[in-house]
Protein backbone atom coordinates (compact mmCIF):
# COMPACT_ATOMS: atom_id res chain seq x y z
CA UNK A 1 0.00 0.00 0.00
CA UNK A 2 1.07 3.50 -0.60
CA UNK A 3 2.78 5.22 2.30
CA UNK A 4 1.65 8.61 2.13
CA UNK A 5 -2.36 7.60 2.06
CA UNK A 6 -1.67 5.11 5.05
CA UNK A 7 -0.16 7.81 7.04
CA UNK A 8 -2.98 10.76 7.64
CA UNK A 9 -5.49 8.65 9.09
CA UNK A 10 -3.37 7.42 11.51
CA UNK A 11 -1.76 10.96 12.44
CA UNK A 12 -5.34 12.18 12.77
CA UNK A 13 -6.50 9.48 14.41
CA UNK A 14 -4.06 10.35 17.21
CA UNK A 15 -4.74 13.48 17.14
CA UNK A 16 -3.24 16.54 17.11
CA UNK A 17 -0.21 18.27 18.85
CA UNK A 18 2.79 16.18 21.07
CA UNK A 19 4.63 18.75 22.95
CA UNK A 20 2.16 18.54 25.74
CA UNK A 21 2.95 14.91 26.69
CA UNK A 22 6.49 15.39 26.49
CA UNK A 23 6.11 18.31 28.75
CA UNK A 24 4.00 16.60 31.41
CA UNK A 25 6.44 13.14 31.40
CA UNK A 26 9.17 15.59 31.52
CA UNK A 27 7.77 17.74 34.49
CA UNK A 28 6.55 14.24 35.89
CA UNK A 29 10.30 12.80 35.51
CA UNK A 30 12.02 16.17 37.31
CA UNK A 31 9.93 15.86 40.22
CA UNK A 32 10.35 12.06 41.10
CA UNK A 33 14.57 12.75 39.77
CA UNK A 34 14.39 15.84 42.18
CA UNK A 35 13.20 13.70 44.93
CA UNK A 36 15.50 10.45 44.44
CA UNK A 37 18.63 12.49 43.83
CA UNK A 38 17.92 14.71 47.18
CA UNK A 39 17.83 11.44 48.95
CA UNK A 40 20.70 9.45 47.19
CA UNK A 41 23.05 12.80 47.39
CA UNK A 42 22.12 12.27 50.83
CA UNK A 43 23.65 9.19 51.26
CA UNK A 44 26.70 9.71 49.89
CA UNK A 45 26.63 13.36 51.69
CA UNK A 46 29.31 13.32 54.52
CA UNK A 47 27.84 16.87 55.28
CA UNK A 48 24.92 19.04 53.26
CA UNK A 49 24.44 22.36 55.14
CA UNK A 50 22.18 24.47 53.01
CA UNK A 51 24.18 24.76 49.81
CA UNK A 52 22.74 23.10 46.47
CA UNK A 53 24.62 20.08 46.53
CA UNK A 54 26.69 18.34 49.64
CA UNK A 55 29.64 19.78 51.11
CA UNK A 56 31.70 16.80 50.99
CA UNK A 57 30.93 13.11 49.65
CA UNK A 58 31.55 9.78 51.56
CA UNK A 59 30.51 5.92 51.43
CA UNK A 60 30.75 5.99 54.95
CA UNK A 61 26.77 6.05 55.16
CA UNK A 62 26.38 2.72 53.37
CA UNK A 63 29.54 0.99 55.32
CA UNK A 64 27.22 2.34 58.49
CA UNK A 65 23.80 1.17 57.00
CA UNK A 66 25.62 -2.63 56.67
CA UNK A 67 26.53 -2.62 60.17
CA UNK A 68 24.05 -0.71 62.19
CA UNK A 69 20.80 -2.16 60.82
CA UNK A 70 22.00 -5.44 60.00
CA UNK A 71 21.46 -4.59 56.42
CA UNK A 72 23.00 -8.09 54.84
CA UNK A 73 21.03 -10.43 57.15
CA UNK A 74 17.73 -8.05 56.17
CA UNK A 75 18.59 -8.26 52.41
CA UNK A 76 18.91 -11.78 52.66
CA UNK A 77 16.00 -12.57 54.68
CA UNK A 78 14.22 -10.35 51.74
CA UNK A 79 15.62 -12.39 48.93
CA UNK A 80 14.58 -15.71 51.21
CA UNK A 81 11.00 -14.09 51.65
CA UNK A 82 10.73 -12.50 47.73
CA UNK A 83 11.68 -15.63 46.47
CA UNK A 84 9.84 -18.46 48.38
CA UNK A 85 6.55 -16.52 47.87
CA UNK A 86 7.40 -16.40 44.26
CA UNK A 87 7.69 -19.85 43.93
CA UNK A 88 5.14 -21.52 45.93
CA UNK A 89 2.60 -18.79 44.33
CA UNK A 90 3.49 -20.11 40.96
CA UNK A 91 3.08 -23.55 41.82
CA UNK A 92 -0.23 -22.83 43.32
CA UNK A 93 -1.58 -20.55 40.75
CA UNK A 94 -0.03 -21.25 37.32
CA UNK A 95 -1.76 -24.84 37.54
CA UNK A 96 -5.23 -22.81 38.48
CA UNK A 97 -4.96 -20.74 36.08
CA UNK A 98 -4.57 -23.18 33.54
CA UNK A 99 -7.69 -24.78 34.28
CA UNK A 100 -9.61 -21.22 34.55
CA UNK A 101 -8.40 -20.78 31.08
CA UNK A 102 -8.93 -23.89 29.58
CA UNK A 103 -12.40 -25.02 30.99
CA UNK A 104 -15.74 -23.60 31.14
CA UNK A 105 -17.86 -24.70 33.75
CA UNK A 106 -20.61 -23.61 35.91
CA UNK A 107 -19.24 -21.00 38.92
CA UNK A 108 -16.14 -20.03 36.57
CA UNK A 109 -16.59 -16.12 36.53
CA UNK A 110 -17.43 -16.79 40.76
CA UNK A 111 -14.35 -18.38 41.10
CA UNK A 112 -12.13 -16.16 39.52
CA UNK A 113 -13.69 -13.23 41.21
CA UNK A 114 -13.00 -15.28 44.39
CA UNK A 115 -9.11 -15.85 43.29
CA UNK A 116 -8.83 -12.31 42.34
CA UNK A 117 -10.54 -10.53 45.63
CA UNK A 118 -7.46 -10.50 47.55
CA UNK A 119 -5.94 -8.38 45.32
CA UNK A 120 -8.59 -5.77 45.22
CA UNK A 121 -8.75 -5.30 49.41
CA UNK A 122 -6.88 -3.98 50.92
CA UNK A 123 -4.35 -5.50 53.00
CA UNK A 124 -4.80 -3.95 56.32
CA UNK A 125 -8.63 -4.89 56.29
CA UNK A 126 -7.85 -8.50 56.33
CA UNK A 127 -4.28 -8.43 57.58
CA UNK A 128 -4.98 -7.79 61.40
CA UNK A 129 -7.27 -10.58 61.63
CA UNK A 130 -4.64 -12.66 59.78
CA UNK A 131 -2.13 -11.45 61.73
CA UNK A 132 -4.30 -12.66 65.25
CA UNK A 133 -4.84 -15.96 63.70
CA UNK A 134 -1.07 -16.21 62.66
CA UNK A 135 -0.31 -15.00 66.07
CA UNK A 136 -2.49 -17.70 68.24
CA UNK A 137 -1.14 -20.46 66.01
CA UNK A 138 2.50 -19.51 67.60
CA UNK A 139 3.36 -18.50 63.66
CA UNK A 140 3.71 -14.40 64.18
CA UNK A 141 7.05 -13.19 64.30
CA UNK A 142 8.44 -16.09 62.44
CA UNK A 143 9.68 -16.48 58.83
CA UNK A 144 7.25 -18.80 57.60
CA UNK A 145 4.93 -16.22 58.78
CA UNK A 146 6.11 -13.91 56.70
CA UNK A 147 6.05 -15.98 54.03
CA UNK A 148 2.40 -16.93 54.52
CA UNK A 149 0.92 -13.41 54.66
CA UNK A 150 2.81 -12.40 51.67
CA UNK A 151 0.99 -15.44 49.59
CA UNK A 152 -2.25 -14.28 49.85
CA UNK A 153 -2.05 -11.08 47.73
CA UNK A 154 0.72 -12.41 45.07
CA UNK A 155 -1.00 -15.84 44.50
CA UNK A 156 -3.92 -13.96 42.76
CA UNK A 157 -1.63 -11.76 40.72
CA UNK A 158 -0.47 -14.89 39.40
CA UNK A 159 -3.60 -16.14 38.45
CA UNK A 160 -4.59 -12.29 36.89
CA UNK A 161 -1.54 -12.62 34.86
CA UNK A 162 -1.17 -16.16 33.86
CA UNK A 163 -5.19 -16.81 32.77
CA UNK A 164 -5.21 -14.56 29.71
CA UNK A 165 -1.54 -15.99 28.99
CA UNK A 166 -2.69 -19.60 28.57
CA UNK A 167 -6.04 -18.18 26.74
CA UNK A 168 -3.23 -17.04 23.94
CA UNK A 169 -2.01 -20.63 23.51
CA UNK A 170 -3.41 -22.14 20.67
CA UNK A 171 -5.31 -25.30 22.31
CA UNK A 172 -4.55 -27.14 19.06
CA UNK A 173 -1.10 -27.43 20.19
CA UNK A 174 -1.92 -29.91 23.68
CA UNK A 175 -5.03 -31.20 21.07
CA UNK A 176 -2.42 -32.47 18.59
CA UNK A 177 0.46 -33.86 21.46
CA UNK A 178 -2.69 -35.85 22.85
CA UNK A 179 -2.92 -37.37 19.56
CA UNK A 180 -0.21 -37.99 19.33
CA UNK A 181 -0.36 -40.19 22.70
CA UNK A 182 0.98 -38.09 25.44
CA UNK A 183 -0.21 -38.22 28.82
CA UNK A 184 -1.55 -34.83 30.07
CA UNK A 185 1.49 -34.84 32.60
CA UNK A 186 3.97 -35.20 29.22
CA UNK A 187 1.85 -32.53 27.70
CA UNK A 188 2.17 -30.15 30.29
CA UNK A 189 5.78 -30.76 30.69
CA UNK A 190 6.71 -30.64 27.26
CA UNK A 191 3.99 -28.30 25.32
CA UNK A 192 2.92 -26.38 27.70
CA UNK A 193 5.76 -25.04 29.80
CA UNK A 194 8.19 -24.43 27.18
CA UNK A 195 5.29 -22.25 25.58
CA UNK A 196 4.45 -20.65 29.00
CA UNK A 197 7.78 -20.27 30.31
CA UNK A 198 8.00 -16.32 29.19
CA UNK A 199 4.77 -15.50 31.12
CA UNK A 200 5.95 -17.32 34.03
CA UNK A 201 9.12 -15.92 34.04
CA UNK A 202 7.70 -12.66 33.86
CA UNK A 203 5.20 -12.88 36.28
CA UNK A 204 7.43 -14.15 38.61
CA UNK A 205 9.36 -11.32 38.63
CA UNK A 206 6.71 -8.48 38.97
CA UNK A 207 5.48 -11.00 42.13
CA UNK A 208 9.14 -10.80 43.71
CA UNK A 209 8.75 -7.00 42.91
CA UNK A 210 5.81 -6.67 44.79
CA UNK A 211 6.98 -9.34 47.33
CA UNK A 212 9.89 -7.09 47.95
CA UNK A 213 7.31 -3.63 48.46
CA UNK A 214 5.05 -5.33 50.05
CA UNK A 215 4.79 -3.01 53.19
CA UNK A 216 1.52 -3.55 55.11
CA UNK A 217 1.17 -7.08 56.15
CA UNK A 218 5.03 -8.21 56.50
CA UNK A 219 4.56 -4.90 59.30
CA UNK A 220 1.89 -6.74 60.85
CA UNK A 221 3.19 -10.23 61.10
CA UNK A 222 7.10 -9.91 61.53
CA UNK A 223 9.09 -10.08 64.46
CA UNK A 224 12.64 -8.35 65.08
CA UNK A 225 14.30 -11.46 63.28
CA UNK A 226 11.82 -11.92 60.43
CA UNK A 227 11.70 -8.29 59.50
CA UNK A 228 12.13 -7.23 55.12
CA UNK A 229 13.81 -4.64 54.06
CA UNK A 230 10.60 -2.30 53.12
CA UNK A 231 9.75 -3.04 56.97
CA UNK A 232 13.21 -2.27 58.42
CA UNK A 233 13.17 0.33 56.51
CA UNK A 234 10.24 1.85 58.18
CA UNK A 235 11.23 1.51 61.81
CA UNK A 236 14.66 3.44 60.80
CA UNK A 237 12.84 6.06 58.99
CA UNK A 238 10.09 5.98 62.36
CA UNK A 239 12.55 6.32 64.73
CA UNK A 240 14.29 8.90 63.22
CA UNK A 241 16.30 10.90 65.02
CA UNK A 242 17.92 8.63 66.53
CA UNK A 243 19.66 7.36 63.11
CA UNK A 244 21.23 9.97 61.41
CA UNK A 245 19.45 10.20 57.89
CA UNK A 246 21.66 9.50 55.35
CA UNK A 247 21.91 6.08 56.64
CA UNK A 248 18.35 5.81 56.06
CA UNK A 249 18.58 6.96 52.94
CA UNK A 250 21.67 4.67 52.11
CA UNK A 251 19.32 1.82 52.78
CA UNK A 252 16.55 2.96 50.73
CA UNK A 253 18.79 4.08 47.88
CA UNK A 254 20.26 -0.07 48.33
CA UNK A 255 16.16 -0.89 48.32
CA UNK A 256 15.47 0.87 45.37
CA UNK A 257 18.22 -0.50 43.28
CA UNK A 258 16.95 -3.90 44.31
CA UNK A 259 13.72 -2.71 43.05
CA UNK A 260 14.60 -1.24 39.96
CA UNK A 261 16.87 -4.19 38.53
CA UNK A 262 13.49 -6.18 38.98
CA UNK A 263 11.33 -4.07 37.26
CA UNK A 264 13.62 -3.30 34.28
CA UNK A 265 14.12 -7.36 34.20
CA UNK A 266 10.59 -7.74 34.01
CA UNK A 267 10.18 -5.14 31.31
CA UNK A 268 12.43 -7.11 29.24
CA UNK A 269 10.14 -10.17 29.16
CA UNK A 270 6.76 -8.09 29.51
CA UNK A 271 4.96 -5.20 27.96
CA UNK A 272 4.21 -2.70 31.39
CA UNK A 273 0.65 -2.56 30.01
CA UNK A 274 0.29 -6.10 30.78
CA UNK A 275 1.81 -5.59 34.49
CA UNK A 276 -1.94 -4.81 35.54
CA UNK A 277 -4.32 -5.79 32.44
CA UNK A 278 -4.10 -8.03 29.43
CA UNK A 279 -4.28 -6.20 26.15
CA UNK A 280 -5.70 -7.90 23.11
CA UNK A 281 -3.31 -7.04 20.01
CA UNK B 1 -16.41 -27.41 21.55
CA UNK B 2 -12.99 -28.84 22.96
CA UNK B 3 -15.62 -31.82 24.37
CA UNK B 4 -16.87 -32.68 20.98
CA UNK B 5 -13.05 -32.66 19.43
CA UNK B 6 -12.07 -35.10 21.83
CA UNK B 7 -14.87 -37.11 21.19
CA UNK B 8 -13.90 -37.96 17.87
CA UNK B 9 -10.04 -38.45 18.64
CA UNK B 10 -11.01 -40.17 22.37
CA UNK B 11 -12.00 -43.44 20.61
CA UNK B 12 -8.78 -45.13 20.22
CA UNK B 13 -6.88 -46.94 23.38
CA UNK B 14 -4.01 -44.26 22.73
CA UNK B 15 -5.68 -41.60 23.76
CA UNK B 16 -6.14 -42.25 27.27
CA UNK B 17 -5.71 -38.45 28.35
CA UNK B 18 -9.83 -37.10 27.67
CA UNK B 19 -11.16 -39.66 29.74
CA UNK B 20 -9.01 -38.39 32.98
CA UNK B 21 -9.77 -34.61 32.16
CA UNK B 22 -13.20 -35.60 31.81
CA UNK B 23 -15.54 -34.08 34.94
CA UNK B 24 -14.78 -33.15 37.80
CA UNK B 25 -11.36 -34.51 37.99
CA UNK B 26 -9.92 -31.67 35.84
CA UNK B 27 -10.80 -28.93 37.66
CA UNK B 28 -8.57 -30.51 40.66
CA UNK B 29 -5.80 -28.37 39.53
CA UNK B 30 -7.51 -25.39 41.34
CA UNK B 31 -8.09 -26.88 44.51
CA UNK B 32 -4.55 -25.60 45.76
CA UNK B 33 -5.37 -22.18 44.95
CA UNK B 34 -8.93 -22.24 46.41
CA UNK B 35 -7.34 -23.91 49.82
CA UNK B 36 -5.23 -20.37 50.19
CA UNK B 37 -7.60 -18.20 49.19
CA UNK B 38 -10.27 -19.97 51.87
CA UNK B 39 -7.89 -20.41 54.74
CA UNK B 40 -5.88 -17.30 53.97
CA UNK B 41 -8.55 -15.13 52.77
CA UNK B 42 -11.87 -15.88 53.25
CA UNK B 43 -11.70 -17.39 56.93
CA UNK B 44 -9.26 -14.57 57.99
CA UNK B 45 -12.69 -11.98 57.00
CA UNK B 46 -14.58 -14.00 58.67
CA UNK B 47 -12.76 -14.41 61.54
CA UNK B 48 -12.19 -10.49 61.99
CA UNK B 49 -15.85 -9.95 61.55
CA UNK B 50 -16.78 -12.27 64.38
CA UNK B 51 -14.05 -10.69 66.26
CA UNK B 52 -15.71 -7.06 65.92
CA UNK B 53 -18.68 -8.68 67.27
CA UNK B 54 -17.40 -9.59 70.32
CA UNK B 55 -16.24 -6.56 72.28
CA UNK B 56 -13.38 -6.79 74.77
CA UNK B 57 -11.94 -5.33 78.35
CA UNK B 58 -14.34 -2.29 79.12
CA UNK B 59 -16.54 -2.65 76.19
CA UNK B 60 -17.38 -6.32 76.89
CA UNK B 61 -20.94 -6.25 78.09
CA UNK B 62 -21.86 -3.20 75.95
CA UNK B 63 -23.57 -5.35 73.36
CA UNK B 64 -22.60 -6.88 70.20
CA UNK B 65 -21.91 -4.00 68.07
CA UNK B 66 -19.93 -2.12 70.78
CA UNK B 67 -16.86 -1.85 69.07
CA UNK B 68 -18.40 -0.05 66.04
CA UNK B 69 -20.62 2.15 68.76
CA UNK B 70 -17.79 2.43 69.93
CA UNK B 71 -15.73 3.92 66.93
CA UNK B 72 -18.52 6.06 65.15
CA UNK B 73 -19.02 7.42 68.92
CA UNK B 74 -15.39 8.70 69.70
CA UNK B 75 -14.77 12.31 67.30
CA UNK B 76 -11.42 11.57 66.78
CA UNK B 77 -11.63 7.83 65.87
CA UNK B 78 -15.06 9.08 63.38
CA UNK B 79 -12.32 11.69 61.95
CA UNK B 80 -10.00 9.46 60.63
CA UNK B 81 -12.80 8.22 57.65
CA UNK B 82 -12.78 11.92 56.61
CA UNK B 83 -8.99 12.06 57.03
CA UNK B 84 -8.08 9.37 54.91
CA UNK B 85 -11.41 10.09 52.22
CA UNK B 86 -9.93 13.64 51.77
CA UNK B 87 -6.75 11.98 50.57
CA UNK B 88 -7.92 8.93 48.80
CA UNK B 89 -10.95 10.93 46.52
CA UNK B 90 -8.71 13.86 45.09
CA UNK B 91 -5.70 11.61 44.57
CA UNK B 92 -7.72 9.50 42.97
CA UNK B 93 -8.94 11.65 40.66
CA UNK B 94 -6.25 14.16 39.94
CA UNK B 95 -4.23 10.77 39.23
CA UNK B 96 -7.15 10.16 36.59
CA UNK B 97 -7.21 13.60 34.82
CA UNK B 98 -3.31 13.46 34.43
CA UNK B 99 -2.93 9.58 33.39
CA UNK B 100 -6.24 9.63 30.98
CA UNK B 101 -5.19 12.20 28.12
CA UNK B 102 -1.71 10.63 28.20
CA UNK B 103 -2.70 7.06 28.44
CA UNK B 104 -4.98 8.31 25.24
CA UNK B 105 -2.50 10.00 23.48
CA UNK B 106 0.32 7.03 24.15
CA UNK B 107 -1.89 4.08 23.19
CA UNK B 108 -0.10 4.45 19.57
CA UNK B 109 3.80 5.06 19.80
CA UNK B 110 5.40 8.12 19.84
CA UNK B 111 8.53 8.60 19.40
CA UNK B 112 10.79 7.88 22.58
CA UNK B 113 7.62 5.65 23.99
CA UNK B 114 9.87 2.94 25.74
CA UNK B 115 11.35 5.87 27.57
CA UNK B 116 8.53 7.64 28.57
CA UNK B 117 6.42 4.49 29.53
CA UNK B 118 9.55 3.73 31.70
CA UNK B 119 10.16 7.08 33.19
CA UNK B 120 6.11 7.16 34.06
CA UNK B 121 6.53 3.56 35.66
CA UNK B 122 9.55 3.91 37.77
CA UNK B 123 8.03 5.28 40.48
CA UNK B 124 6.89 2.06 41.89
CA UNK B 125 10.12 0.62 42.38
CA UNK B 126 11.08 4.04 44.47
CA UNK B 127 8.97 2.59 47.49
CA UNK B 128 7.52 4.37 50.15
CA UNK B 129 10.30 4.82 52.26
CA UNK B 130 12.76 6.31 49.73
CA UNK B 131 9.55 8.40 48.37
CA UNK B 132 8.88 10.31 51.64
CA UNK B 133 12.92 10.26 52.70
CA UNK B 134 13.22 11.55 49.27
CA UNK B 135 10.80 14.30 49.70
CA UNK B 136 12.03 15.41 52.98
CA UNK B 137 14.86 16.47 51.47
CA UNK B 138 13.71 17.78 48.33
CA UNK B 139 10.43 19.49 49.54
CA UNK B 140 12.40 20.33 52.78
CA UNK B 141 12.94 23.95 54.33
CA UNK B 142 16.56 23.35 52.56
CA UNK B 143 15.65 21.41 49.67
CA UNK B 144 16.05 21.90 46.21
CA UNK B 145 12.43 23.22 45.77
CA UNK B 146 12.27 25.84 48.59
CA UNK B 147 15.96 26.97 47.17
CA UNK B 148 14.59 26.97 43.70
CA UNK B 149 11.54 29.28 44.59
CA UNK B 150 13.31 31.80 47.47
CA UNK B 151 15.70 31.96 44.47
CA UNK B 152 13.26 33.33 41.86
CA UNK B 153 11.30 35.36 44.19
CA UNK B 154 8.10 33.21 43.80
CA UNK B 155 8.37 32.67 47.65
CA UNK B 156 10.13 35.25 50.89
CA UNK B 157 9.72 32.12 53.18
CA UNK B 158 10.21 28.63 52.44
CA UNK B 159 6.86 27.07 52.29
CA UNK B 160 6.08 23.98 54.30
CA UNK B 161 5.41 21.24 51.68
CA UNK B 162 5.81 17.89 54.69
CA UNK B 163 4.98 16.48 57.63
CA UNK B 164 1.30 17.87 56.78
CA UNK B 165 -1.88 16.89 54.68
CA UNK B 166 0.09 18.05 51.02
CA UNK B 167 2.98 15.60 51.90
CA UNK B 168 0.56 12.57 52.19
CA UNK B 169 -1.20 13.94 49.05
CA UNK B 170 1.98 14.56 47.01
CA UNK B 171 3.32 11.21 47.84
CA UNK B 172 0.19 9.30 47.50
CA UNK B 173 -0.08 11.06 43.96
CA UNK B 174 3.54 10.10 42.65
CA UNK B 175 2.82 6.53 43.98
CA UNK B 176 -0.23 5.40 42.70
CA UNK B 177 0.09 7.25 39.35
CA UNK B 178 2.37 4.26 37.78
CA UNK B 179 -0.81 2.09 37.96
CA UNK B 180 -3.28 4.58 37.09
CA UNK B 181 -1.56 5.35 33.96
CA UNK B 182 -1.15 1.16 33.22
CA UNK B 183 -4.67 0.34 33.66
CA UNK B 184 -5.81 3.36 31.38
CA UNK B 185 -2.91 2.79 28.72
CA UNK B 186 -4.00 -0.89 28.63
CA UNK B 187 -7.49 -0.10 27.83
CA UNK B 188 -6.62 2.74 25.36
CA UNK B 189 -4.72 0.31 23.68
CA UNK B 190 -7.44 -1.89 23.16
CA UNK B 191 -10.00 0.45 21.38
CA UNK B 192 -10.10 0.18 18.01
CA UNK B 193 -8.59 2.96 16.13
CA UNK B 194 -11.20 2.83 12.98
CA UNK B 195 -14.29 3.36 15.22
CA UNK B 196 -12.76 7.11 15.87
CA UNK B 197 -12.00 6.87 12.02
CA UNK B 198 -15.44 6.44 11.29
CA UNK B 199 -17.22 8.70 13.48
CA UNK B 200 -14.52 11.36 11.99
CA UNK B 201 -16.08 9.87 8.36
CA UNK B 202 -19.67 10.58 9.79
CA UNK B 203 -19.05 14.38 10.37
CA UNK B 204 -18.68 14.00 14.42
CA UNK B 205 -16.12 17.21 15.49
CA UNK B 206 -12.81 16.27 18.09
CA UNK B 207 -15.13 17.17 21.10
CA UNK B 208 -18.01 14.98 20.15
CA UNK B 209 -15.42 11.94 18.98
CA UNK B 210 -14.37 12.31 22.30
CA UNK B 211 -17.83 12.85 24.38
CA UNK B 212 -19.86 10.34 22.70
CA UNK B 213 -17.05 7.08 21.35
CA UNK B 214 -13.56 7.39 23.55
CA UNK B 215 -14.81 8.51 26.71
CA UNK B 216 -17.88 6.10 26.59
CA UNK B 217 -15.04 2.84 25.73
CA UNK B 218 -12.95 3.92 28.02
CA UNK B 219 -15.12 4.28 31.03
CA UNK B 220 -14.80 0.65 32.30
CA UNK B 221 -11.02 1.44 31.97
CA UNK B 222 -11.71 4.25 33.98
CA UNK B 223 -13.39 2.36 36.12
CA UNK B 224 -10.81 -0.07 36.76
CA UNK B 225 -8.40 2.35 37.43
CA UNK B 226 -10.64 4.54 40.05
CA UNK B 227 -11.41 1.30 41.96
CA UNK B 228 -7.79 0.06 42.09
CA UNK B 229 -6.15 4.01 42.90
CA UNK B 230 -9.37 4.42 45.42
CA UNK B 231 -8.65 0.81 47.20
CA UNK B 232 -4.45 1.76 47.19
CA UNK B 233 -4.81 5.16 48.36
CA UNK B 234 -7.30 4.68 51.13
CA UNK B 235 -5.59 2.35 52.66
CA UNK B 236 -2.19 4.94 52.78
CA UNK B 237 -0.27 3.86 55.91
CA UNK B 238 3.60 4.51 55.60
CA UNK B 239 3.29 7.86 54.29
CA UNK B 240 0.59 9.03 56.31
CA UNK B 241 3.47 8.40 59.04
CA UNK B 242 6.42 9.62 57.36
CA UNK B 243 5.01 12.41 55.32
CA UNK B 244 2.34 13.27 57.02
CA UNK B 245 1.19 14.21 60.80
CA UNK B 246 -0.03 11.35 62.16
CA UNK B 247 -1.37 13.11 65.51
CA UNK B 248 -3.31 15.49 63.68
CA UNK B 249 -4.81 15.92 60.04
CA UNK B 250 -3.07 12.48 58.21
CA UNK B 251 -4.50 10.14 60.80
CA UNK B 252 -5.92 8.10 58.64
CA UNK B 253 -7.90 4.88 59.42
CA UNK B 254 -4.93 2.15 58.52
CA UNK B 255 -3.76 4.20 61.26
CA UNK B 256 -6.71 3.80 63.67
CA UNK B 257 -6.78 0.26 63.26
CA UNK B 258 -3.11 -0.35 63.95
CA UNK B 259 -2.83 1.68 66.80
CA UNK B 260 -6.08 -0.26 68.25
CA UNK B 261 -4.30 -3.78 67.45
CA UNK B 262 -0.66 -2.83 68.16
CA UNK B 263 -0.91 -0.10 70.86
CA UNK B 264 -3.82 -1.32 72.92
CA UNK B 265 -3.67 -4.90 71.99
CA UNK B 266 -7.39 -4.48 71.02
CA UNK B 267 -7.68 -6.51 68.66
CA UNK B 268 -11.81 -6.84 68.34
CA UNK B 269 -12.02 -3.04 67.91
CA UNK B 270 -8.79 -3.18 65.33
CA UNK B 271 -10.84 -5.69 63.52
CA UNK B 272 -13.65 -3.81 63.82
CA UNK B 273 -12.28 -0.57 61.96
CA UNK B 274 -11.11 -2.77 59.56
CA UNK B 275 -14.03 -3.88 58.49
CA UNK B 276 -15.48 -0.15 58.48
CA UNK B 277 -12.50 -0.14 55.97
CA UNK B 278 -13.43 -2.38 53.74
CA UNK B 279 -17.42 -1.26 53.66
CA UNK B 280 -16.21 2.02 52.86
CA UNK B 281 -14.39 0.16 49.93
CA UNK B 282 -16.90 -1.93 48.43
CA UNK B 283 -19.59 1.09 48.69
CA UNK B 284 -16.94 3.03 46.51
CA UNK B 285 -16.25 0.18 43.96
CA UNK B 286 -20.18 -0.56 43.50
CA UNK B 287 -20.47 3.18 42.84
CA UNK B 288 -17.54 3.37 40.55
CA UNK B 289 -18.91 0.23 38.74
CA UNK B 290 -22.56 2.04 38.81
CA UNK B 291 -21.17 4.66 36.85
CA UNK B 292 -19.29 2.66 34.47
CA UNK B 293 -22.82 0.82 33.52
CA UNK B 294 -24.61 4.09 33.03
CA UNK B 295 -21.60 5.17 30.57
CA UNK B 296 -21.14 1.74 28.90
CA UNK B 297 -22.10 -1.41 28.81
CA UNK B 298 -20.44 -4.13 26.32
CA UNK B 299 -17.44 -5.83 26.31
CA UNK B 300 -14.77 -5.19 28.84
CA UNK B 301 -11.79 -4.37 26.41
CA UNK B 302 -13.76 -2.03 23.65
CA UNK B 303 -14.03 -2.07 20.19
CA UNK B 304 -11.29 -4.56 19.23
CA UNK B 305 -11.64 -8.34 18.02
Amino acid sequence: MNRSVARPPRAHAGGGPTWWVYALVGAFAVLVAGIFLSAFLNSIASTWFGGWLPDAYTTKWYRFAIAEFDLGYVLAITIVVGLTVTIVSLALGVPAAYVLARRAFPGRPLLLLLLILPMLVPPITYGIPLAAMLYTARLGGSLAGVIIVNIVPAMPFVVLIMTPFFEQIDPNLERAARTLGASPWRVFRRVLLPIALPGMLAAGLLILVRAIALFELTFLVSGAKSQTLVVALYYAAFAAGIRPSQAIDAMAVVYMVTGLALLLAALRFINPVNMVIRVRQ
Amino acid sequence: MQRAVRHRTGEGAAVPAPRARRGGAALLPLVPALLVVLMLFIYPFAYGLMLSLHPQGALAKAGTFANYAAFFGDPRERLSIWNTLRLAVPVTLLDLVVALPLAYRLRRPLPGQRVITGLLVIPMTLGTVLLAEGMIEFFGPAGWLNKLLLALHIIGTPVQFVHNYTGVFLSLMISDFPAVFLVLLGYASGIDPRLEQAARTLGAGWWQRLLRVTLPLLAPGIAAAAALSFVATFSVFPSAVLVGQPAGETRVIALAAWQAAYERFDYPQASAIAMVMAAIELVFVALVLAARNRAYQGPTIGGRG
